[in-house]
């Protein structure tokens, strides 16, 4: 659509992101705020970060969610990318609807089905709830969100090049580690950023298949909240904030400098040629 | 005889085995993982919820033994109880829960409709070369914490918070206006949470509409208003639908929203089972509001799933 932006449509697109931004923005504010009333402001004051690393309980909690968001994060990315590769590339084997169908449906069911069917599971095999079961959860519904990204990057690739290697003799393992896995990387370092932010996030399964020295920083967060707002909590927010930030604009400008790279390689190849 | 074979042979073959290998793991191992922790699990909510409760640790009764065989199993299935889903049709508070979640996730996709529509079409008609940033801050909230997003709003809408103390600054009202702990403080929060979610598809949907459809429409005498309701908005019916089902969906099994903003008078299911677990510790009543929780969301999964391949054909 190229038509002009009208004083609306900037009106619109202006409000929308006032009503997306401005309630982290205040959030961010406050945790600056030398007052324990966080709706009074009181002058600006890093206090409240001080407090929040001295308190013992929340640094734990950060210390499990980060052990548990880069384990389950990484086997998620490998066997949500296997789970990618069995959909788009070796199609035919048996009870592949199934398989679909279980890649789809945790994206869609309600958290709390989930935590409760897998401590379900935890119960009857009798495993202790723990970190393990926690980062087992995690894996287990993050991989369907790896998979989705990994697969929409096969769908639109160039398969001739995969051919290709096939024709000349390269194994399928071959093919897939010097041709496939290159091409698809942007898609498995999103994908892998995106399970290590739905780990950092998820309450629920965690609240339901964790035990006792497994807090999580979401369900210490939760349990703080239900008590009120405190600027500590206000300080743990931005922090996170800041981090899941950076790591995006990081991995979105390496990106970019990447296509450049490679646009800029494409371009000598044709002029040598 | 393998021990006769020439040497290269027997390497080809181990290549071969290899090859085979490494293509059975890439399907079977996320195949078994998603069985076990997927399925599985799924299979013994479903069981649960036909067992009795009993006051033990785990607090059931075994509906079904497996070691029995296929009489057994049978027997077993004789025992089935439905009496946690009679139960479910007598204490008002489950078929209110669910009721007020529909309605509560209805109207909060209507409103998230309201506000997404005019963003992306915003978006979609602002210059080209701004349009990659518009996407990005999208997309940038959809990265931070859910929970972080949900309490920000706590601060705002609490009754000493910052929007009473901005409209009373601002002379708009008097008395402080009650939102947090009330269904309206439910609402913001899901059209605040899942904004991006309406807004991606409809962006996606309207970037691609083709202008000139417009400009015939003009050409030809029609105004803009009409213009927009004749051509703009039916075009744009794949993206609403899959718009309003990604807010719908996951907003009627809501947890998070509910709980931190809502009152004790905001009934939505998910709470109601979370606290069927947590407090009143009966696993299979949970078990049987998770069975019905899913039967109410295949509908609007159903629809979802049926308007996305429609899009992927008309793509081809």
């Amino acid at each position: 659509m190229t038509r002009q932006w009208t004083s609306f449509n900037i009106a619109s697109v202006v409000l929308g992101f006032a009503f997306l931004y401005i309630p982290i923005l205040l959030l961010i504010i406050y945790s600056f705020n030398a007052s324990k009333l966080v709706t009074v402001w009181a002058g600006f004051s890093t206090k409240w970060y001080a407090a929040a690393f001295a308190n013992l309980g929340l640094v734990d909690a950060a210390w499990v969610t980060f052990k548990v968001a880069i384990v389950s994060a990484s086997v998620a990315t490998v066997l949500g990318t296997m789970a990618a590769m069995a959909l788009m590339r070796y199609t035919r084997f048996r009870g592949r609807f199934l398989f679909s169908g279980m890649i789809y449906a945790p994206l869609v069911m309600p958290e709390v089905i989930t935590g409760l069917s897998l401590l379900l599971l935890f119960v009857a095999v009798g495993m202790e709830r723990g970190i393990t079961t926690v980062t087992l959860a995690h894996i287990t519904f993050s991989m369907c969100f790896v998979a989705v990204v990994v697969q929409s990057r096969l769908a639109s690739f160039d398969r001739s090049l995969e051919e290709a290697a096939l024709d000349l003799g390269a194994t399928p393992a071959r093919t897939f580690f010097s041709i496939t896995l290159p091409i698809i990387m942007p898609a498995v370092i999103a994908g892998w950023m995106l399970a290590f932010t739905l780990s950092l996030d998820d309450l629920v399964i965690a609240q339901f298949n964790s035990g006792p020295g497994a807090t999580t920083l979401p369900m210490k967060i939760f349990s703080q909240v239900r008590l009120g707002v405190t600027p500590e909590i206000n300080a743990v927010c931005t922090i996170l904030v800041a981090i899941v930030t950076l790591g995006v604009i990081i991995a979105s400008l390496s990106m970019k400098y990447n296509d450049v790279q490679r646009a800029r390689a494409e371009q000598l190849a044709m002029q040598t040629k | 005889m393998g021990v006769l074979l020439p040497p290269r042979r027997a390497g080809v073959d181990i290549v071969s085995a290899l090859q085979s290998i490494f293509k059975r793991a890439t399907i079977w191992l996320p195949y078994l993982w998603l069985i076990v922790f997927f399925l599985a699990p799924f299979l013994l909510v479903a069981k649960l919820s036909v067992s009795e409760p009993a006051i033990a640790q785990p607090p059931y009764l075994p509906a079904m033994n497996w070691l029995d065989g296929p009489i057994g199993w049978w027997c077993d299935i004789k025992t089935f109880s439905i009496s946690n889903y009679t139960f479910l049709t007598q204490d008002a508070l489950y078929w209110k829960s669910y009721l007020s979640s529909v309605q509560i996730a209805f109207i909060s996709t209507l409103l998230t409709l309201l506000i997404g529509f005019p963003l992306a079409y915003g978006m979609a008609r602002a210059p080209r070369n701004l349009r990659p940033l518009l996407l990005m801050l999208v997309i940038l909230p959809f990265w931070t914490s859910f929970l972080i997003r949900v309490y920000a709003w706590i601060g705002i809408l609490k009754k000493e918070g910052l929007l009473n103390q901005f409209l009373i600054w601002a002379g708009v009202i008097s008395e402080p206006l009650t939102i947090m702990n009330t269904n309206w403080a439910v609402y913001i929060g899901i059209v605040y949470s899942y904004l991006p979610f309406m807004v991606l598809p409809l962006y996606a949907n309207l970037e691609k509409q083709d202008g000139t459809l417009l400009e015939a429409a003009a050409d030809l005498g029609c105004s803009k208003v009409s213009a927009f309701w004749q051509i703009t908005w039916p075009l744009s019916r794949p993206g609403v639908i899959a718009g309003c089902m990604l807010v719908f969906i996951p907003a009627v099994g809501e947890f998070v929203i509910p709980s931190l903003l809502g009152g004790s008078s905001t009934l939505m299911i998910g709470r109601t089972l979370f606290d069927e677990f947590f407090q009143n510790r009966d696993w299979p009543v949970s078990s049987a509001v998770a069975i019905i929780l899913l039967l109410i969301l295949i509908i609007p999964i159903m629809l979802f799933q049926k308007s996305e391949a429609r899009a992927r054909e008309q793509g081809a």
